[in-house]
């Protein structure tokens, strides 16, 4: 490949209780790619967002940049990766602004009452994106699951991290929401960053992904452009299914149609 | 940040006069009472000879170790419930009063020291720790209300009945009265002697837990979104242990167990600067503060002929108004973890 990586993984292997559960993980992207990992339920893929946003140790080497991320203080990784979990539980009624002012913690502003300017802006901007500036003032507790999801991706957004780990993050969003989140994370990607969004959703995937990766038990099954990860041979493998296929305005549809 | 929100400078400097009106009242207080003004004179060393000694010897370390005490007993009760993301959460919940009562006892009755001495608070200090550690570990990552308030329960039990066995096998039954008294819980006849026993003690407790009040709100998003916005989940889990145990375990040696303001106090703060944990340090700190010196205002104006003990009469208020926060949330309680 011509363009060079900005994200190179080598050798990724995660043990869990000595249970080897994502196996030698080797891949690169370059910036500005949005990458959609799927696999059927306990293939790897929250694992494999876990281990590069270095919530568990790891063999292998992760480079950002061509610089070993292990090298990297707590902090600086935390400015780098930004992590949206699978689960949305936000334990205090805290205010909707204050929810996503924590994006701004790795940076220093670690207190939402005092935001220097530049983080503010930050927040700002990623409310504005998300359309959450509405209730921006409201305990997150009081707000429907289509506007909490909004506000963590916004959180999420707020870092302005050039490597965004979102894990399932359309799941529980009504269609429109789900389409909107996909646009505000390819919106990411197109700014420069790679972006990774665990799901279950191929149709998704197929459409709006640079790369698909697909995992089964632990290890990386397929790994290329839409068309080529999804290919029939690989949904019949890897999930056990067959798709309808079809495009629609020059994007590909694939819809799990038969059990295989 | 404009928001509804009382202002924070407004708040905290609110609790503090609140603290001093109290911490005034409370060195006037007493089988002689001093006006308010016959107090602060007495305070700076105006005023006649006897004001001075009641006021600044008899009464002041009192006053000082309520403040001391209130103030970090709910400084770690919103610490604790800042860490484990539950509005439940006490340092008498987590067994840490009860086991510190337990290493001094066993310290005392093993006649390994007095009640003035410096073993006291160290042994306090260690029980505590034990007790919030082993809770902090059953908790874990993510658990429910209902493993942390029965391993508090276990905890607390055991604590109870450790303290038991050791009053029950002191070699001296005068000793074991005297003991059982000192664990009802109360700041009566202090000097400073314990003072200085404690305050040290609690002063550094206090400062390593307000330190850290900025991750307990990156920690309302879970452990793992905690983490990966730079925060050491681990080294805040210690830090609270050892803040709350240092801070509590002096508490502990020098007036045996009070609980229960570390429940009531951040809740009282909530509904003025709302659930985020970190806004409610202080303020609760503040809180706590003002709540037991009010308390042992109060025990010297219960009319009775023997004092009431101030630890009692936080428990008496404290256990209604914990029953009142379970009956209010019993439905989300049911429900696991929040």
């Amino acid at each position: 490949m011509s363009v060079p990586a900005f994200l190179s993984i080598e050798g990724l292997a995660v043990r869990l209780g000595g249970r080897v559960v994502l196996h030698d993980v080797t891949m690169e992207f370059p910036r500005g790619r949005m990458v959609a990992l799927v696999g059927p339920n306990g293939a790897g893929k929250t694992t494999l967002l876990r281990a590069l946003a270095g919530l568990l140790s790891a063999d292998g080497i992760i480079r950002l940049d061509g610089k070993a991320v292990s090298t990297l203080t707590v902090r600086e990784r935390a400015i780098h990766f930004a992590y949206l979990p699978q689960d949305q539980s936000v334990h205090w009624p805290l205010p909707a602004r204050d929810v996503v002012a924590l994006g701004r913690y790795p940076h220093g502003a670690v207190d939402p009452a005092h935001l220097p300017s530049r983080d503010g802006e930050a927040v700002e901007r990623a409310m504005v994106a998300t359309d959450v500036v509405a209730f921006a003032g409201r305990p997150i507790c009081d707000l429907s699951g289509g506007e909490r999801g909004r506000v963590l991706l916004a959180r999420v957004l707020a870092v302005e991290a050039p490597v965004i780990l979102a894990d399932e993050p359309t799941a529980s969003l009504d269609p429109r929401h789900q389409l909107e989140v996909i646009r505000l994370l390819r919106a990411a990607a197109a700014a420069g960053g790679v972006i990774f969004v665990a799901t279950h959703d191929l149709g998704l995937a197929a459409r709006f992904a640079d790369t698909v990766v697909v995992l089964d038990g632990g290890r990386v099954a397929a790994h290329g452009p839409p068309g080529m990860a999804l290919a029939p041979q690989v949904l019949a493998d890897v999930f056990r299914v067959g798709a309808f296929r079809t495009d629609h305005g020059g994007e590909p549809v694939i819809v799990p149609w038969t059990v295989v | 940040m404009k928001s509804s929100r009382v202002g924070d400078g407004t708040l905290l400097a609110a609790l503090g006069a609140l603290v001093v009106v109290l911490f005034v009242l409370s060195l006037g207080t007493g089988p002689v009472r001093l006006a308010p003004g016959t107090v602060v004179e007495a305070l700076f060393g105006q005023g006649g000879e006897a004001q001075r000694v009641i006021v600044q010897e008899i009464r002041l370390p009192r006053a000082i170790l309520a403040v001391a005490i209130g103030g970090i007993l709910g400084l770690s009760g919103a610490a604790l419930q800042g860490l484990v993301r539950n509005p439940l959460a006490s340092p008498s919940l987590f067994g840490a009063p009860q086991s510190a009562a337990f290493a001094a006892v066993l310290t005392l009755s093993l006649g390994l020291a007095d009640l003035r001495s410096f073993v006291l608070p160290l042994a306090a200090i260690g029980g505590a720790f034990a007790s919030v550690f082993g809770l902090v570990a059953i908790a874990g990552k993510n658990a429910s209300h209902l493993v942390i308030i029965l391993a508090g329960l276990a905890i607390s039990s055991l604590a109870g009945a450790a303290t038991a066995l050791a009053m029950n096998l002191a070699p001296n039954p005068f000793a074991a009265l005297e003991i059982a008294f000192w664990l009802l819980g109360s700041i009566d006849d202090r000097s400073f002697r314990h003072v200085v026993l404690a305050l040290p003690f609690i002063v550094v407790g206090a400062a390593l837990l307000v330190s850290r009040r900025h991750a307990f709100r990156a920690l309302t998003l879970g452990e793992d979104a905690a983490r990966s916005l730079g925060v050491d989940v681990g080294r805040l889990r210690l830090a609270v242990i050892a803040g709350v145990a240092v801070g509590v375990g002096a508490a502990v040696a020098v007036s045996g167990t009070i609980g229960f303001i570390g429940l009531v106090a951040p809740h009282l703060v909530r509904s003025l600067v709302g659930y985020d944990p970190g806004r409610v340090m202080v303020p609760s700190a503040l809180a706590g503060a003002a709540l037991l010196t009010a308390a042992d205002i109060a025990v010297r104006l219960i009319p009775s002929t023997t004092d009431v003990k101030v630890g009692v009469l936080t428990a008496i208020i404290g256990v209604p108004f914990f029953l009142h926060l379970i009956i209010r949330d019993r439905r989300t309680l049911a429900g696991g973890p929040s």
